[in-house]
């Protein structure tokens, strides 16, 4: 089977998976279920009235502004799991809001890169609204707000929001302000992901951020092999994370597609559990 | 860093992510979970 056709696939089943209440829709109620208890590896909000399962920044800063505890022990170790065991394996396989943004993306319009410093706005995004916002701002019971789904999560808008607006007449009389805020950041974010492969993935996702930075030592890995690599910077040219798998195989950026691979002539690029463990060299020339 | 510090990275990554499952797990964070994911959340559907 083709890799892409592979990779759509799975993409597909595990859109499927975290998403198959479908008749939620037309009540516009959640599934409440006990499989909620665990967290999604992806980004998939758990206001969707499909969902089957809890999303795991939503969770992570409900532990983490609720009153009992300060910071969630449950959620950062089954995100570590997650991350040790794919790195961002998860991001290019397995996140249903990573497959949406790709659909968005074929929408045929001129395409753009990203200014690197862009780039680094998602470990900003994680710390103070993952973390700092949900701890440290408290009302009189001592309980912190999600602060990321709260002001910026557009995958809550358009998974969770704006279908259960459409099928609950009295939720609709509440909009305010707040709301205007978060359909003004789908659009921009649709708007991107139109422009730039992945655009929210690349600047806002701290769940990317995190997978990110588990790519050093994840077990799902990348490695080139320096004594087939002639430098033609195929792989380079390919990558739509504008990553360079040769000087960086372990690039936070890295979402493991394996296109690079694929493009590879010479097949030195090797993706996948057996691309692990091995130092990455470069031919010298 | 070299294949070894990565094993070790590893091993101790999975063994940290076990310990902190079950801790926060014990210490009953998967109510509060629960209890989030099956309510209907405000704050992420842009009303809270
Ligand atoms: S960066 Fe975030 S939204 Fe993108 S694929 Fe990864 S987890 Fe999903
Ligand atoms: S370096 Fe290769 S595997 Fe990584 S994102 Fe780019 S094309 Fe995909």
């Amino acid at each position: 089977m083709k890799h892409a056709l592979k990779r759509k696939l799975i993409q597909i089943v595990a859109f499927g998976y975290s998403n198959p209440y479908l008749m939620n829709f037309k009540g516009g109620k959640l599934y409440q279920g006990k499989w909620k208890q665990f967290c999604n590896p992806g980004l998939n909000c758990y206001s969707c009235p499909a969902a089957s399962l809890a999303c795991p920044i939503g969770a992570l800063q409900s532990v983490n502004g609720s009153k009992n505890f300060t910071v969630s022990f449950y959620v950062t170790g089954l995100l570590l799991a997650f991350g040790v065991l794919f790195g961002r394996a998860v991001c290019g396989w397995l996140c249903p809001f990573g497959l949406v943004q790709e659909l968005i993306h074929r929408i045929p319009t001129p395409k753009f890169k990203l200014k690197k410093v862009f780039l680094y706005v998602k470990y900003v995004v994680l710390v103070v609204f993952a973390f700092v916002l949900p701890i440290a701002v408290t009302d009189y019971m001592g309980m912190g707000k999600p602060a990321f789904c709260q002001y910026i999560c557009p995958a809550g808008t358009l998974e969770g929001g704006v279908p259960l607006l459409l099928a609950n007449g009295a939720l609709r009389q509440t909009v305010g302000s707040l709301f205007t805020l978060k359909m003004a950041i789908l659009i921009v974010t649709v708007i991107g992901c139109v422009l730039v492969y992945r655009f929210f993935c690349k600047t806002l996702c701290p769940l990317g951020a995190i997978y990110g930075l588990l790519n050093k030592i994840s077990i799902y890995g990348l490695k080139v092999d320096g004594h087939k690599c002639i430098g033609c910077g195929k792989c380079r040219q390919i990558c739509r994370m504008e990553v360079d798998p040769v000087k960086s195989p372990d690039s936070a950026e890295c979402i493991r597609c394996g296109e690079c691979a694929k493009a590879c002539p010479e097949g030195a690029i090797c993706v996948g559990f057996a691309a692990t463990g091995q130092k990455s060299e470069r031919q010298p020339s | 860093m070299d294949s070894r510090a990565k094993r070790v990275a590893r091993i101790a990554g999975l063994f940290t992510a076990c310990g902190f499952v079950l801790y926060g797990a014990l210490r009953g964070e998967v109510s509060v979970v629960l209890n989030k994911a099956v309510n209907l959340c405000f704050e992420c559907i842009g009303l809270g």
